[in-house]
């Protein structure tokens, strides 16, 4: 008998909702019309951004708060995101381990310095690849292609016998004299970004230039470097955070291998954190102090500066793309 | 000589070759920064690897002759490399594909009409900066790097009931590392986006008026259009993790650099990195064949013709040529009497 009374009343809810929840409807609210999107289709996109964007942040949250974490909130298992109290202490142990301030400043040295030479010298090469007509412009793209698809290691050897005959290992010239002669890191995409920039900027300027009595670098001065602006600011941001963030070569050329050198960076004091760590701390105390709360927050102060850079010129670096053409018209 | 002969055809104006001094001149730092610090060692490394050098106790480097010896130690006694070079191998084909595609994904999600458009832009673009060997590393080995919620294992065993172990646990191990994965693809996701904002919109609209789905109006607007970006991306994509150094090998070589035991030292390493060179530039190769864009069939005729009429103009300039010489020829020599014409007199 209860059966038969939920029949009869069910009939009337689905002819209800069969009246005013036609599948048209139901089909342009979940699915959107050609004007404006369904809402089905709006909460798998933010679902699916906020998701992925949780994931991608999902380990820098995670440093940050296991930095701040001392070595009881560490064991106990009930505590996973919040720490008991905030052990700012593991910051300053990190920060005197790894020499913070002078890391700091000879890093900035180390990417500064290649990266002026790298923008300037970049932005000629990429003019004389745009704006002039040449015998052998082809092959030179080609080279400068291949020049970027041949992993360096192969090139590495033999350039490390050869600054060791110069006398440049360990010194900073190992990094400027390769940016200043166009063969810095990644420098063929630089020049290929200065590239396209000045392909685009209107011939007709130039010629306008040249009948004024300009010369080739003048003009090229004049008039192409000042509306290469967006083209400049790309390049020096990716070349600065590529050179501050190089470890491998850094370690190769200027701290120079096996030899005494006083150049060292944030990031290779995080790759030698342990055994510098050991050397700094008295015996014995060592394996009870470094534990992952110190080395996440060893972590969090080598990438701090360029946090704080991105955040800053955040505008910046996620127009650079747009803005200097990289994709061509 | 070549050059002497071309100049007297095309002559080129006074101006143009002007330009061109001034162009070679743009170029010049890196004409000699390119010999000097790229085709110069390249060389030279290319030499090194048929060696055995060793530093002796002046600090001169000693060569002694191996040939292959090098090789033969790499891959029969140092286990270790050729096992790595299959894994970066593996890894790299299927991790390229997936950067790429999920950065696409973002993309094309980010270049909609959504909101905080920027605010996701500024997170996705975040990796970029932070992404460097040693900070990964560290990450990764403190757990950061992987989603405490998933289980690899049960992942692991999912795919092993249809698919070998070692392609199991290499999938489970790109699970693993997915974070990792995924901010490799900061740089993809921004050049498909400006990529995708030039676009004509004018062409949706037309495709929209003859009915195309969202669906078609993907496959058959946006990929064509995005396709080269699609094989830089991948080339870029290949290129980072061939030179991050998270990578072991480059790690490994350059061990293998320093190392000051008898058979390994810089003729040992200049032979495992152009091993390993070979193997990012097929990689490279692999992708560009997949993803290169072949040449439209019109193009393909004009090239073809092209080149046959130029192939027909040296054909006629040859039969030329041979004919004056043989007409000079036969003028000479006729005059000097050899050839005798035939009076008709019915004597030879």
């Amino acid at each position: 008998m209860k059966a038969g009374a939920e029949n009869t009343k069910r009939i009337p809810v689905t002819e209800t909702i069969k009246k005013y929840f036609t599948k048209e409807k139901l089909h342009r609210f979940v699915f959107g019309t050609k004007e404006r999107d369904g809402l089905g289709k709006q909460i798998v996109v933010y679902g699916l951004l906020i998701c992925i964007g949780f994931i991608y942040l999902y380990p820098l949250l995670y440093m940050f708060s296991t930095s701040f974490m001392n070595r009881d909130d560490l064991l106990d298992s009930s505590i996973k995101w919040l720490p008991n109290t905030l052990h700012i202490q593991n910051y300053f142990v990190a920060a005197r381990s790894m020499d913070f301030w002078t890391s700091l400043f000879k890093g900035f040295t180390i990417a500064i310095l290649p990266t002026i030479c790298n923008v300037i010298i970049c932005m000629f090469i990429g003019y004389g690849f745009a704006n002039f007509n040449f015998k052998g412009k082809t092959i030179f793209m080609g080279i400068l292609i291949f020049s970027y698809i041949l992993p360096r290691q192969v090139t590495m050897i033999p350039t490390f016998v050869l600054y060791s005959k110069f006398r440049i290992v360990g010194t900073l010239w190992s990094f400027i004299l390769p940016a200043a002669f166009g063969n810095g890191l990644n420098a063929p995409i630089f020049i290929l970004i200065f590239y396209q920039f000045f392909k685009q900027v209107p011939k007709v300027l130039i010629e306008a230039a040249k009948i004024d009595g300009a010369g080739y670098l003048k003009s090229f001065l004049k008039i192409a470097v000042p509306s290469a602006g967006p083209a400049i600011l790309t390049v020096f941001l990716f070349s600065f955070v590529w050179y501050w963030n190089e470890s491998y070569l850094t370690e190769l050329y200027v701290q120079g291998l096996g030899t005494k050198s006083i150049w060292t960076n944030l990031v290779i004091q995080i790759k030698n954190f342990d055994y510098g760590f050991e050397t700094m701390e008295p015996v014995g105390d060592t394996a009870t102090n470094l534990n992952e709360s110190v080395r996440m927050a060893a972590t969090a102060i080598s990438i701090l500066p360029l946090l704080l850079m991105y955040f800053i010129l955040q505008r910046y670096f996620v127009e650079s793309i747009d803005r200097a053409g990289i994709t061509g018209e | 000589m070549s050059k002497k002969a071309k100049t007297k055809k095309i002559k080129i104006g006074k101006l143009e070759k002007r330009e061109a001094r001034a162009g070679y001149l743009f170029i010049l730092p890196w004409l000699i920064g390119t010999v000097f610090f790229m085709l110069y060692p390249l060389a030279q490394s290319f030499y090194y690897m048929w060696f055995n050098i060793r530093i002796n106790a002046k600090g001169e480097s000693v060569f002694k002759y191996v040939g292959i010896g090098n090789f033969t130690q790499i891959w029969l006694e140092n286990p270790e490399f050729p096992q790595q070079i299959v894994t970066y191998l593996w890894q790299t084909i299927v991790q390229v594909p997936i950067i790429v595609v999920f950065s696409l994904m973002i993309a094309i999600m980010l270049n909609g009409k959504i909101k905080l458009k920027g605010f996701f832009r500024l997170i996705f673009f975040l990796p970029v900066i932070i992404v460097s060997g040693p900070v990964m590393n560290m990450l990764v080995s403190e757990g950061a790097a992987t989603i405490p919620t998933m289980n690899i294992k049960s992942i692991i065993n999912a795919f092993d009931t249809f698919l070998p172990y070692s392609v199991a646990e290499s999938i489970g191990e790109i699970f693993q590392n997915m974070i990792m994965i995924l901010w490799y693809a900061g740089v993809q996701i921004l050049i498909f986006l400006s990529v995708l904002q030039k676009i004509d919109p004018a062409l949706y609209e037309a495709a929209k008026i003859d009915g195309g789905s969202a669906w078609e109006c993907f496959w058959k607007i946006t990929l064509p259009t995005i396709k080269p970006m699609i094989l830089l991306n991948a080339v870029y994509t290949i290129i980072f993790l061939s030179s991050n150094e998270q990578n072991v090998i480059i790690t490994m070589i350059k061990t293998a650099m320093s190392a000051v035991t008898k058979e390994k030292g810089h003729g040992y390493a200049a032979a495992m990195a152009w091993m390993y060179a070979f193997i990012v530039i097929l990689i490279v190769l692999l992708f560009f064949m997949f993803l290169g864009s072949k040449k439209d069939i019109y193009d393909r005729q004009v090239k073809r013709r092209k080149r046959q009429m130029k192939k027909d103009a040296r054909q006629l300039k040859r039969v030329e040529r041979r004919g004056r010489y043989n007409a000079r020829k036969y003028e000479r020599e006729s005059r000097r009497g050899k050839y005798k014409t035939y009076s008709g007199d019915g004597d030879y």
